[in-house]
């Protein structure tokens, strides 16, 4: 689907100089005045056809040297038109203030708080405008330009922020006590270092609110700190159960903006193994949805096909978790000699155990029962909070980035896009057992195509490094891989927002360079932020147990949700 | 004198036999859980692992021993005592081998011979949900409180359906006392099929069963424990040898209750086609074997289902608890007490 023409023809009604077209780099690009934001959001969403109806990132950019200092970008794609659109929103700093859209989408509470965390932007009307990365103590706004990296502010407990859900009252709750109580940051069921603070009547949640930051490491700000080349281990630890993925959407992104052709070898195996981390990932979670509900034997027979698939990934770069295989043009090594031997012995042994944990659980009462109808959401509903990825076809939105976006070969592969209907647990389980066939294929196609001849990574002194051989005994060669490693890559100014689909939704980058050799601004749209945002809506109503078991089918990763 | 000797010696046996459950279960456990989670498990600390649980002991006795702040320190020691107490007391209504003669004296394996029987060890087994309660009142944490919430609505609610399936075994011995149960399902149906309640029983059996896995707090129900959704239940709070005698009586329970069946259900220590009329020492021995073994199948069992199923949720338990199962119990208990009357049994 074409994603760079303009979808709607620019709103007559408002003021000639409200609106300015720019035609971007990947998608148009529309510079608009705060005054007319919400109109002009629910104008862009109004048409069923062709209407913005996902919200997919939202965060702010910091000029100090502009008259108006601060840009809220927001980007927004049409699921049903295929269209994608960039709005900017400049914002100066003595007035900065801006209207929360959170009317039009849902999925902008949270992304709104991050942007009034990190650079101090007021959303009106935002119902809950508090810090949401940092925590109550923290000064300042760590992703404005001035803030020095360094600092440090300590959190001592009476500052500390205590939530206390209130439900909603009705006539005959004087009768009842209820208790709060605090599910995390260190609770068995929260995968990470999540928070949950639920009111509860008996067993119900009556109400409950989420808090998240605990493990907030500042990669925006690192990003800035350090050379391109050096940002991609910061991107494994983003969603660490599939990091290949997220070192492949990173290096996507500025092979863009320095429009270099990745060699096709190394987009062969970029495919394979983004395929692979897919599987690892969807193994992770779907096992600890079950070992959630207690059938922790599925658990271990998931983790299986994980333990043999770092071993391929470890047999390529080394290292099994972090892997940090990509490169900027390329991948950081050959592949070994037996890539595609394992790659086949893998094919063979992980569908039994995809097998055995389908039937243990699929027509199993006890897990139907827990399952089926638990913390759903509807199709709109999904794509109004922002959620992308296995969760959000569960609830029965076709829409696949690799499909939709097509980027590497997965244009060239014959595959499906599995969708359910529940909208619940259980569909969620499905729709990932579903997507580790479709991996599989995928990956089983490009086996039989063979390996590409040539190089692994881009031929282009100014990207690559060159080898040490070659570095060690040529001037011209050796200077190269000097400035490499001194400068780092020169990527000219522009910026992009370019997606991949992660194992958990659409991850997007959008990157920003002004030519500097650093990245000046670089915003992942984490796919489970807006999902995870929805939990309290999803728990409310449900007992305990219902939100225990529906977080883990989630798939909220911590080290991407905080960053 | 000898009666008194005898008793002990009695006891002597049951106490060997329980407390040597625990780390042998504890063992098969792991074992067990490896083998169809298709690991290893434990198997480093003397010859196949079987140490593991001697070193696990020895571990829990140095652990610190823990009580929160503003705890019920009086309940909070109180509660795992509890939890072993009436494990280890429910054993003395069941018999463990046939009638014997030691030194021309009469001796019945079976510690009390009170009328009362079944009735007594229900009475004790019931005692168990005590213990869970006040473990989590006092611990004052609510993850515990909420533990002891659930715990004792599903033992209460579980315990009625256990009850009349027991019940229901007894009608057509028309006694309490166990041991009568045991001679009643001696001999055959036509020559093969041993007269076990198990057969015309079938139902009572599986009420038996399914509430026994309820009140032991066994997955697919082992609720008031969820470490997902409780973290540990009543026990959270709990460290070092307390938080290992909760632990001795969950598996002493499951012990006894699987030789609770294995009494009700399955003949007891009895075994058509098996010579108990040799030797004291003989006699004993093989009535304590077949029992032994018989509720080991149990036992295997207990271990099987924990790593197959997921969890009930609180509200489904309850429900399966009373509008499944004590229908069941009732409509059995109901069948029973016909056939008994009509004389079929």
């Amino acid at each position: 689907m074409p994603t760079t023409t303009a979808p709607l023809p620019l709103p007559e009604r408002f003021p000639a100089d409200s609106i300015q077209l720019r035609e971007g780099l990947d998608q148009p690009t529309w510079i608009v005045r705060r005054e007319i934001l919400v109109d002009l959001a629910r104008e862009l969403t109004a048409d069923p056809e062709t209407g913005f109806d996902l919200l997919l990132d939202l965060c702010g950019v910091d000029y100090p040297d502009r008259e108006e200092r601060f840009e809220v970008v927001y980007h927004l794609a049409s699921l049903r038109g295929g269209g994608r659109l960039r709005l900017k929103v400049p914002v100066p700093e003595d007035d900065p203030v801006l209207p929360s859209l959170i009317d039009v989408w849902k999925g902008a509470d949270w992304f709104e708080r991050e942007v009034y965390d990190m650079f101090g932007l007021h959303f009106e009307g935002h119902p809950n405008l508090r810090r949401i990365l940092t925590h109550e103590a923290f000064q300042g706004h760590p992703l404005r330009k001035d803030y020095d990296p360094a600092r440090r502010w300590i959190l001592t407990e009476d500052k500390m922020y205590r939530p206390q859900p209130e439900p909603p009252m009705d006539a005959e709750d004087d009768m009842f006590e209820r208790m709060t109580i605090n599910i995390g940051p260190s609770h068995p069921a929260m995968h990470g270092t999540f928070r949950v603070v639920a009111t509860l009547d008996g067993e119900i949640i009556s109400a409950s609110e989420v808090e998240i930051g605990y493990l907030h490491r500042c990669f925006e700000k690192m990003a800035e700190t350090h050379t391109w080349q050096q940002v991609i281990p910061y991107t494994d630890r983003l969603n660490y159960c599939s990091s290949f993925i997220n070192n492949v959407g990173y290096c996507r992104a500025v092979e863009t903006l320095l429009n270099v052709e990745v060699p096709p070898r190394a987009v062969w195996a970029r495919t394979i193994l983004s395929e692979f981390s897919r599987v690892m990932d969807h193994c992770v979670c779907n096992g600890s949805s079950l070992v959630d509900s207690g059938a922790l034997t599925n658990f271990w027979y998931l983790f299986q096909p994980r333990e043999e698939i770092y071993g391929l990934l470890e047999a390529c770069s080394g290292a099994r978790l972090t892997v940090s295989y990509c490169r900027i043009g390329g991948l950081a090594a050959d592949l070994p000699p037996d890539f595609e031997a394992r790659c086949r012995a893998l094919l063979e042994t992980i569908p039994a155990f995809i097998d055995d944990v389908e039937k243990l659980i699929v027509s199993n009462r006890i897990w139907l029962d827990r399952a089926v109808g638990i913390a759903a959401i509807g199709g709109e509903e999904a794509v109004n909070w922002g959620w992308t990825g296995p969760c959000l076809r569960a609830s029965g939105v076709d829409y696949d980035v690799r499909r939709d976006n097509p980027y590497d070969l997965y244009d060239t592969v014959d595959w499906d896009v599995p969708v359910f209907h529940g909208g619940d647990v259980h569909d969620r389980f499905r729709v990932r057992i579903s997507e580790i066939r479709e991996s599989l294929k995928i990956i089983r196609q490009l086996l039989d195509r063979g390996m590409p001849e040539g190089p692994f990574i881009v031929d282009d002194p100014h990207v690559a490094l060159p080898p040490k051989e070659v570095a060690y005994n040529q001037m011209e060669a050796m200077i190269y891989h000097f400035k490499l490693i001194m400068d780092g890559i020169q990527v000219p100014p522009g910026e992009i927002y370019s997606a991949v689909e992660g194992a958990n939704g659409e991850l997007g980058f959008y990157v920003l360079s002004d030519g500097s050799g650093k990245p000046y601004r670089i915003k992942v749209r984490p796919p489970c932020f807006p999902i995870f945002s929805t939990f309290s809506r999803l728990i409310n109503g449900g007992t305990i147990s219902d939100a225990v078991v529906s977080l883990g089918g989630l798939n909220v990763i911590a080290g991407e949700l905080e960053r | 004198m000898f009666d008194l000797l005898a008793t002990g010696a009695k006891m002597a046996v049951w106490m060997t036999v329980l407390l040597s459950v625990t780390p042998v279960m504890v063992w098969v456990e792991r074992r067990g859980a490896a083998l169809i989670q298709d690991r290893l498990g434990p198997n480093r600390v003397g010859p196949l692992g079987l140490f593991q649980s001697l070193a696990d002991a020895v571990k829990l006795l140095f652990k610190e021993d823990i009580a929160t702040l503003e705890s019920d320190k009086f309940l909070y020691t109180l509660a795992p005592m509890l939890a072993v107490v009436p494990a280890l007391t429910t054993f003395v209504v069941i018999p463990f081998g046939p009638d014997i003669e030691v030194a021309g004296r009469p001796v019945s394996l079976l510690v009390s011979e009170a009328e009362t029987g079944a009735l007594l060890l229900l009475a004790l087994a019931s005692l168990g949900v005590y213990s869970l309660v006040m473990a989590g009142y006092s611990a004052n944490n609510k993850y515990s409180l909420m533990g002891a919430v659930r715990a004792s609505a599903q033992m209460i609610s579980y315990e009625l359906a256990l009850a009349l399936s027991v019940v229901a075994a007894l009608v057509p011995v028309g006694s309490l006392r166990l041991d009568h149960v045991v001679s009643y399902q001696q001999g055959t149906w036509w020559g093969f099929l041993p007269h076990w309640n198990l057969f015309p029983q079938f139902i009572g059996f599986l009420v038996f069963l399914i509430a026994s896995f309820a009140e032991t707090n066994r997955l697919p129900f082992d609720l008031p424990e969820a470490e997902s959704e409780l973290v540990a239940g009543y026990h959270t709070e709990y460290s070092s040898m307390k938080f290992s005698l909760f632990f001795m009586g969950e598996y002493m329970s499951m012990a006894t209750l699987s030789i609770l069946a294995s009494t009700l259900f399955l003949g007891g220590w009895h075994l058509p086609g098996l010579d108990y009329s040799g030797w004291w020492v003989t006699a004993a021995t093989t009535g304590l074997l077949v029992l032994m073994a018989k509720a080991a199948l149990f036992l295997l069992l207990f271990v099987w289902v924990r790593w197959t199923f997921p969890r009930f949720r609180f509200d489904q338990l309850l429900r399966l608890g009373w509008k499944v199962l004590l229908p069941l119990a009732i409509a059995n208990l109901v069948l029973v007490a016909a056939l008994t009357v009509s004389g079929v049994l």
